[in-house]
């Protein structure tokens, strides 16, 4: 990839909050019309990341240029062309939707007739037009959404960042809503979404896991997938409960999950799997073994899974 | 500054506040509710006030003095005393807010222009009865023509200088109350609400939050100012001697030294409760300190100094300088550069406060 297609660099990026570290070194680049995912668990550092991304917090140290600007010196010009969504809905609830669009349109520097045809189209296009007179307030979960994704787009940012979009949304209005998402990729807006959840994060074109403020792994869903070194195995047994109370104190076993009667185990090698008989012989139980295709929540546990003891 | 962008923000903050009803009622109901009963409450003529009579001279005239000044009914005449100690005593303890002396050689004082023929013992540490004490020594004696009949004596407080003006100094607490509260939560809310985090990711500029914030609250300030002076002069017949625009000009510049304050507020605190918290601080002394409620001039000098670093202290002095001594701004001056300066330095330094930053 050529550097000029790069629309995030971030080179050793790190934040401290008095002696906590919330991101360690973090190098990360995002290539243009990429819909990015930021996975990992809450308070890995994520948000962090987004924020210090768009200029809102100061990095302690590294270097981050975005769509060209370096941060933190050209942040302000750089916020005319970057659209952001925070975790938390952000607009005004005491303001109509239209009226929120407004006011987002005329502070992102839209003329009056740009705005209320970009409005126009906006509202069209993410179905708020039967409700545009109604508060921001009143709107359920997913219209909330779609005013937020709205707002933040107004302007036709060449950037957008979205910090966990989807938490607060059913699963119908989540489709929706990343069908939305990749409407603006294909027109050429870069996005970088922050999620934890394992389907959002297989729609994306790139992933990077993060865990306790450093960047884990990085790749596409497939690359990842493939290249988990653990294996995962699905355990058909009787007392699924019983096994995993087992398995805790086997070596090899990274994480245990049960999946309806079956228990699904992810060994940190192919290897393991003769251990993981051989702890269950001792025990007493009898299990029917069986390799399955890793997916993305196995590469989550793999890259983000600390050996007892050596947890810091 | 990009002025649509400023109109966007101002107009925001009229879509909010019409929306938000309380507020809205309070904007209008707080001024009228003080005023009425600020205006009522502290009133300064006094009636029945407690008092004792000392006649030394014991002739026809007092007696008919102490006739005439009893049916007045401002002085509520209980002890008839002898000795001119009982008169301390019963000061000093409360019983008594003024004690009448007619002094032995009253009839020949009667006759003399150089000294006035009664005393009058007043207890200095309550102005309201200054106030209405002061009123008596106008009273004119029964058989003369003289004008300063009675020697009004202050105790505890003999340099009594400021008069109390009850609503030209309401004027300056309504408008400090209302304008440092409803912008102390200005920022504090849109930060709690999370809708700061968008804004700032925003290209808004700091100057342009600032005074889209502080604009809609200058014309509710102004309005303020209106229905006070209006209803002033209904119900107390409060009195403008001098310019009206004067006192616009004085006042304007009075509500953006507050709004300013409230803006800086809004900056150093971190939630609504805080900003409330702080605001109360920022104007309790001022409401104490400024001269509304206790004469300036009989504060030690420290507290003089510290007031006069308060807007509210430097507004009093206008408002009651235009409104009743029918003073202007070549009189003022002053008072008026030093508004100017507050509204400069608040503004200024609640605006660089300003973090386009969450950290």
């Amino acid at each position: 990839m050529s550097d000029d297609e790069l629309v995030i660099k971030a080179r050793s990026l790190t934040k401290r909050f008095g002696d906590f570290t919330a991101v360690d070194s973090l190098d990360l680049s995002v290539q243009r019309s990429e819909v990015f995912g930021f996975l990992g668990p809450n308070g890995c550092g994520k948000s962090t990341t987004i924020r210090m991304l768009c200029g809102l917090l100061l990095p302690s140290a590294g270097e981050i240029e975005v769509l060209g600007y370096k941060i933190p010196q050209d942040a302000e010009a750089l916020k005319r062309r970057i659209g952001y969504m925070t975790q938390k809905f952000s607009l005004y609830e005491d303001l109509s939707v239209i009226e929120n669009l407004q006011f987002l349109a005329a502070v992102q520097g839209l003329g009056k007739a740009a705005a209320r045809a970009r409005i126009d189209e906006l509202l069209q296009r993410y179905w708020l037009t039967d409700i545009h007179q109604q508060l921001a307030g009143t709107l359920s979960g997913g219209q909330r959404q779609r005013l937020a994704l709205a707002g933040a787009v107004l302007h036709k940012p060449d950037l957008l960042l979205l910090d966990e979009p989807t938490s607060a949304v059913d699963p119908q209005s989540r489709r929706e809503f990343w069908d939305s998402l990749f409407e603006l990729a294909d027109a050429g807006t870069t996005l970088l979404v922050s999620t934890h959840y394992m389907d959002e994060a297989e729609r994306c074109m790139r992933l990077g896991f993060l865990d306790a403020g450093k960047l884990v792994a990085t790749g596409s869903p497939t690359e990842l997938m493939d290249n988990l070194p653990g294996q995962a195995l699905i355990l058909d047994c009787q007392q699924p409960r019983q096994v995993q109370a087992s398995l805790r104190d086997c070596p090899g076993v990274l994480a245990t999950a049960q999946i309806g009667k079956a228990l699904r185990i992810l060994i940190d090698s192919t290897d393991a799997q003769e251990t993981v008989q051989q702890h269950l012989k001792q025990a007493n139980i009898s299990v029917q073994i069986q390799p399955t295709e890793a997916n993305l929540e196995d590469v989550f546990v793999y890259v983000t899974h600390k050996p007892a003891g050596a947890a810091s | 500054m990009n002025l649509r962008r400023l109109g966007a923000i101002i107009l925001k903050e009229l879509r909010q506040l019409r929306r938000d009803r309380l507020t809205f009622v309070m904007i209008a109901g707080v001024p009228l509710l003080q005023l009425v009963l600020f205006g009522y409450a502290i009133n300064m003529d006094v009636r029945g006030i407690n008092a004792a009579v000392l006649d030394q001279a014991n002739t026809v005239n007092s007696r008919e003095i102490i006739a005439e000044l009893g049916s007045s009914q401002v002085l509520d005449l209980q002890y008839h005393l002898s000795a001119p100690q009982e008169i301390d005593a019963l000061l000093r303890q409360g019983k008594i807010s003024a004690a009448l002396v007619i002094p032995s050689d009253f009839e020949q004082r009667r006759q003399s222009t150089d000294r006035p023929a009664l005393q009058l013992v007043v207890d200095g540490s309550d102005q309201s009865i200054q106030a209405s004490t002061r009123q008596l020594a106008e009273f004119p004696l029964p058989g003369t023509t003289l004008r300063t009949s009675i020697e009004v004596v202050n105790f505890y407080n003999p340099e009594r200088e400021a008069a109390i003006n009850t609503v030209p100094g309401l004027l300056g607490v309504i408008l400090t109350m209302t304008m440092v509260i409803f912008t102390a939560v200005a920022l504090v809310r849109e930060r709690e609400h999370g809708n700061l985090e968008l804004l700032i990711a925003t290209p808004v500029s700091s100057w342009e939050l600032t005074i889209g914030k502080v604009m809609p609250f200058i014309g509710i300030g102004l309005i303020q100012v209106s229905v006070i002076l209006i209803v002033g002069k209904w119900l107390f017949a409060v009195p403008i001697r001098g310019s009206v625009t004067e006192l616009y000009v004085a006042s304007l510049l009075f509500i953006i030294a507050s709004l300013g304050v409230g803006i800086f507020i809004s900056t150093i605190t971190s939630t609504q409760f805080q900003a409330m918290q702080m605001a109360f601080f920022s104007f309790l002394p001022q409401i104490l300190l400024s001269g509304f409620m206790f004469p300036f001039a009989g504060m030690p000098k420290a507290a003089q100094w510290i007031a006069e670093l308060m807007p509210l202290t430097h507004y009093l002095r206008l408002t009651r300088g235009i409104m009743l001594r029918a003073a202007s701004f070549s009189d003022l001056w002053s008072e008026l550069l030093i508004l100017m300066v507050f509204c400069v330095v608040l503004l200024g330094s609640a605006t660089a406060r300003i973090n386009k930053r969450l950290d």
